[in-house]
């Protein structure tokens, strides 16, 4: 990989030697720092869910015990049940809405940078500030409910966040707002990568518009929706915030997911034995998404 | 891709109307919860109960501006939200410097004096970006404690700076890689050192990447809620976390607009980021997907 050009002569010269390591130096810091705080802390986090740890660390093993307690935990079931429900109709609803908004923005439209701020705000505020939005205008009594009721249609049922089969949704609801506008962009700029003349190509052959996006355009996109799938399936399993902000996990246990799930029972519930195997479980599940998508990635470089 | 769709037949001006129609409609879907935010956060709460989400306010006032920056009950204290909103500043400000500055020096070694095991460093670095961070937390509490850290301003910077570094090094390092290598080979030639060709050489076209760090670490870290609810007491405590304490105090009456008016402090330092210099966080909230 290295270049002959960028290499350094290494002169038998104390400074000679100094400049030949600096780099080295230079990059030793985050290296440890890395190898500590994000593998050490890993595997610790490993060997913690392996022990009994309630209220504080202890090491006495119980091997895989923990596991086995998390898979006959219903609370966890739940959690994951929501985190696949969640993170399906989050990346899902996010990919149609950001496609179809970059294809509408994309037709020489007035004003298309007006609305692309638009789009994109929400992406800047924090999932605590949504949750907190959301939740107000989610509110039955007063919220959207209430003002669809008081235009007539008394019989107007929006009262989600406090019905537990329901409650999922909204948390659905509140991240797509957020997120959506980054996907559009997202595909915007895809978009504009592409060569005009294949487009004019199919036109001239008398393909229709819709036929034209789906059989032309989208394949030149399939690199865009990888990566967007990468990045909103990384911020579904991290969602933590989102949820305390919004339903609090609430009604019940309805809307828990994994990640509030970990921060309950190591913190709340002096359960850090438990809370260990359901974060190392959670590492699997991103792991599980990171490889193949890593696995592509440096195949196609390799090719291109 | 563009002027596929044609402006010619009235069927074409019908089907343009109809675009911009949706458009505007998808528009509404993301400017309203804001404006509700910010109407609500001047009602007084007589005027809240009394009308719908969208009534105008009809005697706008700012205090519920002023309760949620100076009075408004976090949990115990009932001080505002406007101490933990400078708690945030002075958190975010030393994290994003030396997140950045560590990122560069990183791209710049790993890119302009690449050495065996270069890219594997990087690759060991970048795994950083990924992980679930419930995964350290626990580690990390008990080694913030050793180190006498535990709820503290320089613990919480020292964990947004450890973990800001993956994504600052590969922003640095995707740049500095498109930087040509002839003018810092000639640079060596002439026997000018690691530090002295980074700071001539590189770092004056480095503006553009710079911003984009900048933004990013900022947005994130002052967003932060995982980090700020687990690693931090009331006297460190960032702005998010007051936020989420003061709409679930549950003392009295809930005060919609105070609530709101909270809400609007907290999100106001990353919006006004957002419309000075959008074109950069775009790109940065990009640059993970593009390929280095």
């Amino acid at each position: 990989m290295s270049e002959p050009t960028t290499r350094t002569a290494v002169r038998p010269t104390a400074s000679g030697w100094l400049q030949a390591w600096l780099p080295r130096l230079v990059l030793a810091p985050s290296v440890a720092v890395s190898l500590f705080f994000v593998y050490g802390f890993m595997f610790w986090t490993f060997v913690l869910s392996l022990t009994s740890s309630r209220m504080l660390p202890s090491y006495d093993f119980v091997g895989f015990g923990q596991y086995t307690r998390l898979m006959a935990n219903e609370r966890w079931w739940i959690a994951s049940t929501n985190l696949m429900l969640f993170g399906v109709l989050f990346i899902v609803i996010c990919l149609v809405i950001g496609a179809l908004l970059a294809i509408l923005l994309d037709q020489k439209i007035r004003q298309e940078g007006a609305l692309r701020t638009i789009y994109l705000y929400p992406m800047a505020l924090s999932f605590i500030v949504t949750g907190v939005v959301w939740k107000w205008l989610l509110n039955p009594q007063l919220g959207i409910q209430a003002m669809v009721q008081s235009w007539g249609f008394e019989s107007f049922r929006f009262d989600w966040i406090v019905d537990p089969d329901m409650a999922i949704y909204t948390l659905v609801i509140a991240a797509v707002w957020q997120a959506s506008g980054f996907v559009m962009a997202l595909f915007l700029a895809g978009l504009r990568g592409i060569d005009d003349s294949i487009v004019k190509a199919a036109q001239l052959d008398g393909a229709s518009l819709p036929r034209i996006y789906w059989r032309v355009v989208m394949p030149c996109l399939r690199p865009v929706v990888f990566s967007a799938v990468m990045i909103l399936a990384h911020i579904a399993i991290k969602s933590f915030d989102l949820v305390v902000a919004l339903t609090g996990g609430g009604p019940g246990y309805a809307t828990d997911l994994p990640a509030t799930f970990m921060y309950t029972h190591a913190f709340n519930r002096a359960q850090i034995g438990l809370g260990s195997a359901s974060a190392m479980l959670m590492l699997g599940g991103v792991l599980a998404i990171l490889i193949p998508y890593l696995y592509s990635e440096l195949r196609s470089r390799k090719h291109g | 891709m563009a002027n596929v769709i044609r402006r010619q037949t009235p069927a074409a001006r019908l089907l343009r109307a109809v675009l911009y129609g949706v458009l505007i409609v998808a528009g509404l879907f993301y400017i309203l919860p804001m404006v509700v935010m910010l109407m609500t956060s001047i009602k007084p709460l007589s005027e809240i109960s009394a009308g719908t989400l969208l009534s105008l306010p009809q005697n706008p006032t700012l205090e519920p501006w002023t309760k949620a920056w100076g009075e408004a009950c976090t949990g115990m204290r009932c001080e505002g939200v406007g101490g933990y909103f400078w708690n945030s500043f002075a958190m975010v400000i030393p994290a994003v410097l030396i997140s950045t500055t560590v990122g560069a020096l990183n791209g710049y070694a790993l890119t302009k004096w690449r050495f065996k095991g270069s890219e594997l460093v990087f690759a060991l670095m970048l795994f950083g970006c990924f992980i679930p961070f419930q995964v350290v937390l626990l580690p990390m509490a008990q080694t913030l404690g050793w180190l006498g850290l535990s709820s503290s301003r320089a613990g919480l910077i020292l964990v947004h700076v450890v973990f800001g570094i993956a994504f600052t090094t590969l922003f640095f390092r995707n740049f500095y890689v498109g930087i040509p290598n002839e003018l810092v080979s000639a640079a060596k030639l002439d026997g000018a050192g690691f530090f002295r060709i980074f700071w001539r050489i590189l770092l004056p076209v480095s503006a553009p990447i710079i911003v984009v760090s900048v933004i990013w670490q900022f947005t994130q870290i002052w967003n932060d809620f995982l980090f700020g609810v687990a690693f931090s007491a009331h006297n460190t405590q960032p702005v998010t976390v007051a936020l989420n304490n003061l709409v679930n105090t549950s003392t009295g009456v809930r005060e919609y607009n105070v609530d709101m008016a909270a809400a609007m402090i907290a999100a106001l330092p990353t919006l006004v980021v957002y419309v000075l210099a959008g074109k950069y966080f775009v790109r940065g909230l990009t640059a993970g997907s593009v390929k280095g």
